[in-house]
């Protein structure tokens, strides 16, 4: 079970690698929220894997760690806020240049002006 | 006064000026000037125990386990200084008042000019060092603001930025050096660093920690070699110069030297740097300020030097020096403040500092003659004028002191700077009062109202007065080098008097005075041959220097950061596979603890679909619809292996988000192309993939390694699931701990993601503002748009279906504490039910029945959320603490009643919001595009069509 945890953590963020390093905005954005994937399975797993003891108190006496849990559920949350912020900016861009190219299409070389 | 209000009144006077500037300019100086005057008298009233030789101190901890504390002290110097900073501060508020036109920014002016002051008395009331250097810092950045206060004069910017470049760099010199005798005392407090002379000197850090010191001090008071930017930064109103770079800031290096003197001084380390600069700054000084034509600048080369014989007598380290010095500082303060005051007079009347147009002023301005004159006197050391006495306690001192081992280097050496001293200021005198009247001055000078000649004059009095009854001084200067000697050497027995007879002193002082009247009547072919001799321009090998900075760093940032933003991911992604595998090698690795569990078909299968989702993902993710279904089933299978690893929140809430980031990626799908373009060569994927890979087994390696160990020590988690139930009245301990355990956390999350919600809102503002406007509006959609926008089924069921919907997250909210549930996924839930309404039935239907706006409910989420951990305070407990309780209310059954849950509520409120207002903002942009949107629930309505008959 340690071991298809641990691959599907690894094969998450391997396909998130690789649709980062795309040139577009949009696979780029994809492997982002695979990477999260990955890394908010990764944090949970901190945790150690039980199945069947969920943190409810009752009258069981082995439960699982919540605290990975509780840190988890607000990076859940707060990735998705990324997410729409890392949209709207990837948006903007391509509805102002009508490109959607993740690199700088050329370097400014020219020296700007001396701040005197 | 506390010393605490003495350091924190003009710190809270500045915050009035600059508010007040439309009250008028009296209003600003006046509530200026009040606040020093409160400042100085706190002062004066501590100096019965000062002048008793008491040491008033007081403190408080700020952070003890860096050893900053908040820890001041006035003692006999710091007093001196605070009074010379206070008194002049005075002085100079009156002057600027009535200098200033009625173009400057007041306020700004005197808003600065309070910064300063605090910043300064801040530094010589601190007994810790650290404390000492944040003030010291806050002088550099204030006195940048001064310099460059006439921001539209590039003189005045370039000043400023040299100013603060080189006293900036000072000032990390001597936070090293600080820290290094922090380091060898054990202590950062003042107090305790001057009673350990021999553990300091006999350290072997001990020249690292005196040079970088002295480097911070040099650089401050503008001692050679970084004597340029004091000329420069008289680009400044001429009130800041009299101010800054006459009386105080330049003196803060010569505070701290004298505040050093009894660990640092005595040995030959200190003796050979200090005396060698103080004395080629002496002497520099005084011949470049002779053949300058501009006033200010004449001054501030005069300041050089005499700023360069203070700190040739404190490096001598004898008690004398160090009496001669303090003298030195408090006449120098009077002199020089008023010269240069005057010569801001002459500047606002006549309109020009320029020697050359000036002359025969005597007459037109008498009373700035008198002011000026009797200052300049005491400048060159004119007996009956106080600046002759401390002169000729200089040439005493210097006929003692042996440099590189000749016994007249040194005499020499201070007497031909007191030569050429004694000479500018003849210049000053005859050159601009004297001589014949001229009528092609720019404006018409004559001597301006009391505001401007009242200060300056009071400070000739004080030259009179100390000059003719050195007595009246001598226990106040006696008091202040006692307390700069402290335990290292007795206060000399020499008396302060006019006449000691015909000591060789006497005679040098005699040919400086002589000598410069010489070198005056000589002073046009002497001009004439300045000018011919080439010598290097400080400001030029400046620039030069900062050019070729900003080159190097303009090289590097091309180099490294060219806009390709793939390859910073890949370095960043090799770069923290090398550094893992670097540990992974270099480390132990511990046996496994855990035992592996079995895996059963139905995990096989889920993780089948994940695997296979993934993979598809990345060979298909061309299609870029296609590519969202497939992310789609991996958020899904996450969820499931959220629920089935035990974790029935995480469930809730993945599968959720899951609903909005789809629904918001197919609004962004919307007016983004539908393909992918294939751009990369083949060469350049199987990099990537290559990347990819190393990262992927990285990640696994690493997961898989540590899924079979257990926790080197007991998680935390063991107090929490102990306590969940106890002390915060919940059985679901993952609620528990994010609405209560870690609440502080969860409220820093919440106000996260309203900030991404705000700037959403934001960014989509400035798109619909902006040419991307008309862009959007002429846009024809790519794809077919569906006959039916608003299918009837679909808005009849989101309708019946909303009460439902809202009636679950309602009860997943309440259960939260106890069960799986909770404010977020209530959020969330509430949310897909709002947004289901903007889907079925349009997106102005939806929003004329908006009731609140979200940004208000993510205002009030925080609010309340905050207000529930502010309620905490009033039954004196920390911010947050929750408190839980249970009650009866027949006929229901006993429930509970716990603070949490209103903190949740404003979680709720807070992630409602915040989903809302970032989908609302993206349809928003849809809504732009197409401008038939109806106003109509339903395209096809048989009751409206109905009832439109019936009209």
């Amino acid at each position: 079970m340690e071991l298809l945890v641990a691959s599907a953590i690894g094969i998450l963020t391997a396909a998130g690698l690789y649709l980062v390093l795309r040139l577009r905005t949009f696979p780029v954005i994809l492997g982002v929220s695979l990477l999260t994937y990955a890394v908010n399975v990764f944090l949970f797993s901190s945790g150690r894997l039980k199945v069947g003891a969920p943190p409810i108190l009752s009258d069981a006496t082995n439960y699982t760690d919540p605290l990975p849990q509780a840190l988890v559920l607000t990076a859940i949350v707060i990735s998705f806020g990324m997410t729409a912020v890392v949209v709207m900016i990837a948006l903007g861009s391509y509805l102002g240049s009508n490109d959607d190219n993740v690199n700088d299409p050329k370097i400014e070389t020219e020296e700007p002006e001396d701040l005197i | 006064m506390s010393l605490f209000l003495i350091v924190a009144l003009p710190f809270l006077g500045a915050l009035l000026p600059g508010l007040m500037n439309s009250a008028g300019r009296a209003a600003c100086a006046g509530v200026t000037f009040t606040f020093s005057l409160a400042a100085f008298i706190g002062l004066l009233s501590h100096a019965p125990t000062v002048f008793a030789g008491g040491v008033v101190q007081t403190g408080v901890d700020w952070m003890p386990l860096l050893g900053l504390n908040f820890h001041l002290m006035l003692d006999g110097l710091g007093f001196f200084f605070a009074l010379l900073i206070l008194g002049i501060g005075l002085l100079i508020i009156t002057y600027a008042r009535y200098y200033l036109s009625r173009k400057d920014n007041m306020g700004e002016f005197f808003t600065y000019l309070l910064l300063f002051q605090g910043a300064m008395v801040g530094i010589v009331l601190s007994d810790n060092i650290l404390l000492l250097l944040i003030f010291w810092e806050l002088t550099s950045l204030s006195s940048f603001l001064l310099i460059g206060y006439w921001k539209h004069l590039p003189e005045g910017r370039q000043g400023a930025r040299m100013a603060l470049a080189v006293t900036g760099m000072g000032g990390l010199a001597m936070i090293g050096g600080m820290l290094i005798l922090g380091q060898i005392v054990g202590s950062y407090d003042l107090s305790v660093i001057l009673q350990n002379r021999e553990m300091i000197q006999e350290s072997p850090l001990y020249l690292p920690a005196l040079i970088l010191i002295l480097l911070g001090c040099f650089t401050k008071s503008a001692q050679f070699p970084f004597h340029f930017w004091l000329p420069h930064a008289m680009a400044a109103p001429t009130p800041v110069s009299a101010y800054l770079h006459s009386a105080t800031m330049v003196k803060a290096g010569i505070f701290l030297m004298a505040r050093m003197w009894p660990v640092l001084s005595g040995t030959t380390e200190w003796f050979v740097i200090v005396t060698t600069a103080g004395l080629i700054t002496m002497v520099l000084g005084a011949v470049i300020g002779l053949f300058k034509h501009d006033l200010k600048a004449l001054l501030a080369f005069s300041t050089v030097s005499h700023l360069g014989l203070i700190t040739m007598l404190l490096g001598t380290g004898t008690a004398f020096g160090a009496m001669a010095a303090v003298f030195h500082i408090l006449n120098h303060a009077t002199f020089k403040a008023a010269l240069f005051m005057s010569a801001g007079i002459i500047d606002h009347e006549a309109h020009t500092r320029d020697i050359r147009r000036l002359g025969g002023l005597r007459k037109l301005m008498p009373v700035t003659f008198v002011i000026a004159t009797l200052a300049s006197l005491s400048m060159a050391g004119i007996p009956f004028l106080n600046g002759f006495l401390s002169k000729e306690m200089m040439l005493e001192e210097a006929l003692h002191t042996t440099l590189f081992g000749s016994p007249w280097l040194v005499p020499v050496m201070a007497t031909v700077g007191a030569l050429f001293s004694a000479a500018y200021c003849f210049r000053l005198i005859g050159h601009t009062f004297l001589g014949p009247v001229r009528d092609d001055y720019p404006a018409t000078p004559h001597d301006p109202g009391f505001g401007m000649w009242g200060p300056p004059a009071l400070l000739v009095v004080l030259v009179v007065v100390i000059g003719s009854a050195p007595f009246l001084a001598e226990p106040f200067v006696k008091m202040v080098t006692g307390s700069v000697l402290g335990t290292a050497a007795e206060v000399p027995k020499n008396y302060l008097k006019i006449w000691h007879g015909l000591v060789p002193a006497l005679y040098m002082s005699v040919a400086a005075v002589v000598g410069g009247l010489i070198v005056l009547a000589l002073f046009k072919p002497l001009l004439r041959a300045w000018d011919a001799t080439p010598r290097p321009e400080a400001k030029v090998i400046f620039d030069a220097l900062i050019a070729g900075c900003v080159g190097i760093a303009r090289a590097v940032i091309h180099g490294v950061h060219n806009g390709a933003f793939s390859r910073y991911a890949a370095i960043f992604a090799i770069a923290v596979v090398a550094a893992g595998y670097h540990a992974w090698t270099t480390g132990t690795i511990a046996a496994p603890t855990r035992t592996v569990q079995p895996v059963d078909p139905v995990s096989i299968g889920g993780w089948l679909m994940l695997v296979v989702a993934t993979c598809g993902l990345v060979f298909l993710h061309r299609n870029r619809l296609l590519s969202l279904i497939l992310i789609g089933i991996v958020g899904l299978m996450v969820s499931v292996a959220f629920v089935y690893f035990s974790a029935p929140d995480l469930a809730m809430t993945q599968i959720t988000v899951e609903v909005v980031t789809i629904i918001l990626l197919l609004l962004a799908l919307n007016f983004l192309p539908n393909q992918t373009p294939v751009e990369s060569t083949v060469l350049r994927r199987v990099r990537d993939g290559g990347v990819a890979v190393a990262g992927g087994l990285a990640t696994m390696a690493m997961a898989y390694h540590y899924l079979l160990r257990d926790a080197v020590t007991t998680p935390i988690s063991e107090f929490h699931l102990a306590n969940s139930y106890k002390g915060g009245g919940g059985t679901n301990v993952v609620n528990v701990i994010l609405v209560d355990f870690r609440g502080f956390d969860t409220y820093g999350e919440i106000i996260v993601l309203g900030i991404a919600a705000l700037l959403i809102y934001a960014l989509t503002e400035t798109l619909l503002n902006g040419p991307v406007r008309a862009r959007l509006l002429n846009r024809l959609p790519d794809q077919p748009r569906a006959g039916d926008m608003h299918p009837m089924m679909m808005v009849v069921l989101t309708r019946v279906i909303m009460p439902v919907v809202l009636m679950v997250g309602f009860y997943i909210f309440l259960r939260g504490h106890n069960e799986p549930g909770g404010g977020f996924i209530a959020g969330l839930i509430v949310s897909i039910a709002v947004v289901m309404q903007y889907m079925a039935s349009g997106f102005s239907w939806a929003s004329a029945r908006l009731r609140y706006p979200y940004h208000g409910v993510i205002g009030a989420g925080v609010l309340i959320a905050g207000l529930t951990g502010i309620g905490s305070w009033f039954v004196a407990k920390p911010f947050l603490t929750s408190d839980f309780t249970y009650v009866r209310i027949p006929p229901f059954e006993k429930f509970e009643l716990a603070t949490a849950a209103l903190f949740d509520l404003g979680v709720f409120l807070a992630v409602v919001g915040a989903v809302m207002l970032s989908l609302e903002s993206f349809s928003r942009l849809a809504r732009r595009a197409h401008v038939e949107d109806s106003d109509h629930p339903m395209d096809i309505d048989p009751s409206r069509e109905l009832n439109q008959e019936g009209v």
